[in-house]
């Protein structure tokens, strides 16, 4: 078995805010990242994929194919975008980076072919990361 | 939906590896270096992972302020600026990056109640690094 990993990089904006909490609990719990106006960072994605080596092109995955399902699926609809307000999924949902490799996840899985999901990786800084496994 | 966090900090501390069991002959073989009675130091990274259900209501596996508060306090401000030897977990245990990171991942296990802790990784330079999951096999 064979794990690749193709990185991408995308800059977006979000704010942490729950509707159903007080204004001072989303204080509390968000801190700065409760700002409304939004803050940006420069998001770093890996993507591992694993399978075995094809033998008549020593390939696990057409990279090609690897690098255009994450640009259509992820930086497409991320790059450049307010988080909150321009991506459904966060519609109703809190873009943290946890939420963020979750839904890159499940955005990617459907559209992979012949290599596995193995891993999501988002940086949020250099500093913090969160990694999703597909694990209910 | 279960996902991993990992959070970086850096500490910058002195050490010097030696067991007084040994001979100087002995301790000079094994350390070579790092052996050098002056001690010397390192900027070292450290990267702690917990892992968790990720909270509906936050979005979060766990507050990130609990963790940075944590680290800081019981951590960073023991550790940084510091000579490793004089630590009293280090009394009787040669401060080599392997058994910082069990110290370190001990201080979590105890300590640390707001999130599953799945590991601990320092570098000690760019060109090495640990990792201990205080037992379990390291998943990559």
């Amino acid at each position: 078995m064979i794990y690749l990993t193709r990185k991408a990089e995308f800059a977006a904006s979000h704010y942490y805010h729950n509707p159903d909490l007080s204004t001072d609990e989303n204080r509390r719990i968000f801190g700065k990242c409760n700002n409304p106006n939004g803050h940006g960072h420069n998001y770093m994605l890996e993507v591992t994929v694993k399978g075995e080596v094809n033998p008549a092109t020593g390939f696990v995955v057409d990279l090609k194919q690897l690098k255009e399902t994450m640009h259509r699926e992820v930086l497409e609809a991320m790059d450049h975008r307010f988080l909150n307000k321009e991506v459904p999924e966060f519609s109703d949902m809190i873009p943290t980076t946890e939420n963020l490799a979750i839904v890159i996840w499940q955005r990617l899985l459907p559209k992979l072919k012949a290599a596995q999901l193995h891993r999501v990786r988002v940086y949020e800084t250099p500093n913090l990361f969160v990694d999703f496994y597909g694990e209910a | 939906m279960k996902a991993y966090l990992t959070r970086r900090y850096m500490f910058s501390a002195s050490h010097r590896l030696h067991n007084d069991a040994m001979s100087a002959a002995e301790n000079a073989a094994i350390y070579g270096k790092c052996n050098n009675p002056h001690g010397h130091g390192h900027n070292y990274s450290l990267e702690v992972t917990v892992g968790g259900q990720v909270d509906r209501s936050t979005g979060m596996v766990c507050n990130l302020s609990d963790l940075d508060n944590f680290v800081q306090q019981q951590i960073i401000a023991r550790f940084d600026i510091e000579n490793l030897n004089m630590l009293p977990e280090f009394a009787s245990v040669i401060p080599s990056t392997e058994n910082l990171c069990t110290v370190i991942h001990d201080i979590l296990q105890r300590g640390f109640a707001f999130a599953h802790l799945e590991k601990v990784r320092i570098e000690e330079t760019m060109m090495n690094s640990f990792e201990y999951a205080g037992g379990a096999e390291i998943r990559n």
